[in-house]
């Protein structure tokens, strides 16, 4: 805060210093750098203004506002509709039946993992979950056109990212159980995945903060190829939903990602509702899209339920970030949350259910691609049965193998929170060791992978 | 020392003291979920009647809404939804969307908004989710709320309320189970409450609302269903428990547990054991109030025992224990007759191993074991 009163005194300084005759040309306080002087004087008989902070802008006579209303609502591009039936015609199918297939068996795996891990909270067999149901094409289809080197960031409702990405169902299993396979050892609530492998991001609680550090993870990937051009170009995808777009970071996100030209595109899942808050008690612009707009972002809005409108926003999305040395573009998905928020909510309690039955049964994401692959002839009722057989036989023997297997080395709770172990740390261990090896009996220690071996330093 | 503590002194002579103990001493709630049963029983002969913490606390905002029109609540799902620990229920049907706003997700933005409307007279109470999500707004809360009196030169009061779960929670992680009562605790400007029981829960908020200075109240989401007997006289609408004086729940003369918030129940349970065991009997203090701190009942104590043990779910480092013991040894340090010990939460982000995370907090038997140790019984 401080420090946004010292350059105004430093300015103040320097125009006291300039004679009298420079000063009254250059009114206030903009003779610090050529690049703000150059455009600030208004040329005589203009008819635009020429204030730094709007050029080109026509003057009019006419005192009128601007009204929301004045402008029509940016419209939803979409490929398919809601039967399957492709209605761009521009639209080229670039991938094989058999890639159409494993996208939808990707679909297929989250949306029946959600209902069984649902249900195990609900047994008190893990203490928190999220399901993703009603976005399934949203996430599997963006990430499906992100290279492998692209920077990921998760709000917490990418299950299918994650599974587009190779993050299997042993993965997910070894997260939500928090055993020893689990890649953040077991430290974290269930659905904050993370993997470097995948080049995605620890989804983390607090809402809205994985934004501007996506904005700032695309400044650095841009950096580094200015330094080394034999790199790959690499951009970095944000997902978030339309409740955190309200927070502070979202605003400073969009702004320093355009201010800094970061290659970053921010994809907000606008699903309806946050928690049990509406949209229409969230904001009262046109969307998120709106407001990309505002910030000088390409911006476009896709119908999210279209796996074919995510995949051919996002593939564009890519190449136009990787333009020009880098821009952020804002791509907003309008699906609609099926699902409650989380295990700790009950949405009828704030929203009919036959409103839920309702869109489950016209427009699911699920559905649309089903209904796709059958009329091209390359799915039927009977692989659709065996699809779901199959995937939940996987899903229950990944789910019953994590939950047998060993929890993570004892050592690991000493571990990471400091990148090197401290002194302190050290002789807590040493002292944690003698005193399992001084009471043998009272412990249990074999559930712990390593048993108290793993305490030796 | 007087001097030090006159205004609390002098709040506190002309304070009712309560000293009704819980008739049931209130049990580890082992889950996060809120589903606890919202039953109230009928009053029984001496006019107590049961209330949970959460019933404490709607009452008291009904009643505060209820006598002053420049009282309104905002923040996250605490209209439509009833609040995601359910506290504000009903208010939204009671007292219509003018006084019971939803807001969107901005906590920087609601606090904000909510510190404006206090800075222009209104006296808002600003309900956060969890306290956990209140950093995105803390500088709203600091650096606006605490500070514009002063900095206006006194014609700019800030009457607001804040309030919210705060502490340790149950299987949710490093990022929502910590506690702030020393953050908050230690910024001039603010003043700092944090209940145990529904009494405290229900005078203490309808104090922080009537306060006319930034008051942050914090609450704990696993006390929110545990019930407490509420006296006839807090059963009224005119019940409110002045600030800086805290609250022997347990009279005792060998040893002083101070506590506040959840912990101090824990204190309960290990003093019975104390006693049991041992013989011995503890005093438990709860503080009731962060800031201002009520020195003097703690040093009253501590000459009464000689032994001292805070007991709070912060981290160690420059927390409550550190500031109690402290001024503890500044004012009482020759009645002391062993050092003072601290009973923490652990120097560690918070583990989501439920083995783990019952032991990053303390626990009865931890404070049972210590005071044992410290009497050398």
């Amino acid at each position: 805060m401080k420090t946004r009163i010292i350059p105004k005194l430093s300015l103040r300084r320097v125009s006291r210093s300039l004679p009298r005759a420079t000063r009254s040309s250059y009114p206030g306080p903009i003779i610090v750098s050529a690049r703000f002087a150059s455009g600030v004087s208004q040329p005589p008989g203009s008819d635009y203004v020429s204030f730094p902070g709007a050029v080109k802008s026509a003057f009019t006579n006419d005192l009128k506002f601007t009204l929301p209303s004045d402008h029509p609502t940016l419209p939803t591009y979409r490929v398919a509709d809601q039967d399957g039936n492709i209605v761009d015609h521009s639209f080229e199918q670039d991938l094989s039946e058999e890639e159409v297939i494993q996208l939808y068996k990707k679909m297929l795996m989250i949306s029946i993992m959600d209902v069984i891990m649902f249900d195990a909270q609900r047994q008190g067999r893990l203490s928190f979950y999220m399901v993703s149901a009603g976005e399934e094409a949203l996430s599997v289809g963006s990430a499906s056109v992100l290279e492998k080197e692209d920077v990921i960031f998760c709000q917490y409702r990418e299950q299918g990212v994650f599974a587009q990405r190779g993050f299997t169902l042993h993965d997910f299993m070894n997260q939500l159980f928090a055993n020893k396979l689990d890649k953040s050892c077991g430290r974290n609530m269930p659905v904050h995945y993370g993997s470097k492998e995948l080049n995605i991001h620890t989804v983390s609680s607090p809402l809205a903060t994985q934004i501007p550090q996506a904005a700032g993870a695309a400044y650095g990937l841009k950096i580094q190829r200015i330094n080394d051009p034999s790199l790959p170009p690499r951009v970095v995808a944000v997902y978030f939903g339309e409740g955190a777009a309200s927070e502070g970071d979202f605003h400073a996100a969009l702004n320093i990602a355009a201010t800094r030209s970061c290659p970053v595109i921010f994809i907000c899942r606008n699903n309806g509702y946050a928690i049990s808050t509406p949209t229409l008690d969230q904001y009262r612009g046109d969307g998120i899209a709106s407001r990309g707009i505002g910030y000088g972002i390409d911006t476009i809005r896709v119908d999210g339920n279209d796996i074919w409108a995510v995949r051919e926003a996002t593939k564009k999305a890519r190449e136009m970030a990787l333009q020009d040395g880098g821009k952020p573009i804002l791509i907003e998905a309008m699906s609609y949350r099926v699902s409650h928020h989380s295990t700790s909510d009950d949405s009828f309690a704030y929203r009919a259910r036959v409103e839920v039955e309702d869109w489950k049964r016209r427009d699911n994401p699920l559905s649309r691609l089903r209904k796709y692959m059958e009329a091209k002839g390359f799915w039927d009722e009977a692989k659709e049965k065996e699809a779901r057989e199959g995937t939940r036989r996987d899903v229950l023997k990944a789910f019953s193998q994590a939950e047998r297997e060993r929890k993570p080395p004892i050592r690991s709770m000493f571990e990471d929170v400091y990148e090197e172990l401290t002194p302190e740390l050290r002789a807590q261990m040493k002292e944690l060791r003698d005193h399992l090896e001084k009471y043998p009996d009272e412990y249990e220690l074999g559930e712990y992978e390593g048993g108290k071996n793993s305490l030796d330093s | 020392m007087s001097r030090y503590l006159r205004p609390a002194a002098r709040l506190a002579a002309s304070a009712r003291i309560t000293t009704a103990a819980p008739r049931s001493l209130p049990r580890l709630t082992s889950s996060a979920a809120f589903a606890v049963s919202q039953r109230r029983s009928f009053a029984d002969v001496k006019g107590t009647k049961d209330y949970t913490v959460r019933e404490a606390l709607n009452e008291a905002m009904a009643e505060e809404l209820e006598q002053n029109e420049k009282v309104f609540i905002l923040g996250e799902e605490v209209a439509q939804y009833n609040g995601a620990y359910k506290v504000t229920k009903g208010l939204l049907d009671r007292f219509g969307e003018k006084r019971v706003i939803d807001t969107p997700i901005t906590e920087s933005g609601f606090c904000g908004l909510a510190v404006g409307a206090a800075l222009s007279g209104l006296a808002p109470i600003c309900e956060f989710m969890t306290f956990n999500f209140a950093m995105q707004a803390i500088d709203q809360v600091v650096n606006s709320a605490a500070k514009t009196l002063y900095m206006s030169g006194g014609i700019q009061p800030c009457n607001i309320t804040f309030r919210g779960p705060n502490g340790f929670a149950s299987g949710v992680g490093a990022q929502h189970s910590q506690d702030y009562s020393a953050w908050y605790g230690s910024i001039p400007g603010l003043k700092v409450v944090s209940p145990w029981s529904a009494e405290d829960a229900k005078g203490l908020l309808k104090a922080a609302i009537r306060d006319p200075n930034p008051v942050v109240f914090l609450e704990n989401e696993l006390m929110y269903g545990v019930s407490f007997p509420m006296s006839e006289a807090a059963q009224k609408d005119d019940f409110v428990i002045p600030f800086g004086k805290a609250k022997i729940e347990r009279q005792g003369k060998d040893i002083t547990l101070v506590s506040l918030s959840r912990t101090v129940g824990q204190c309960m349970v290990a003093a019975e054991a104390l006693k049991k065991k041992y013989g011995v009997e503890a005093e438990v203090i709860n503080l009731r109030s962060v800031k201002p701190l009520d020195v003097e009942s703690i040093i009253k104590s501590v000459k009464k025992t000689g032994h001292l043990i805070s007991v709070e779910s912060g981290f160690p480092f420059a927390g409550m224990g550190a500031e109690i013991l402290a001024t503890t040894m500044e004012y009482g340090f020759d009645y002391l007759q062993a050092p003072a010990q601290r009973i923490t939460g652990a120097e560690v982000p918070t583990p989501y191993a439920q083995g783990l995370e019952e032991m990053a907090f303390p626990s009865e038997k931890l404070i049972e074991d210590y005071a044992a140790k410290l009497l050398r019984v």
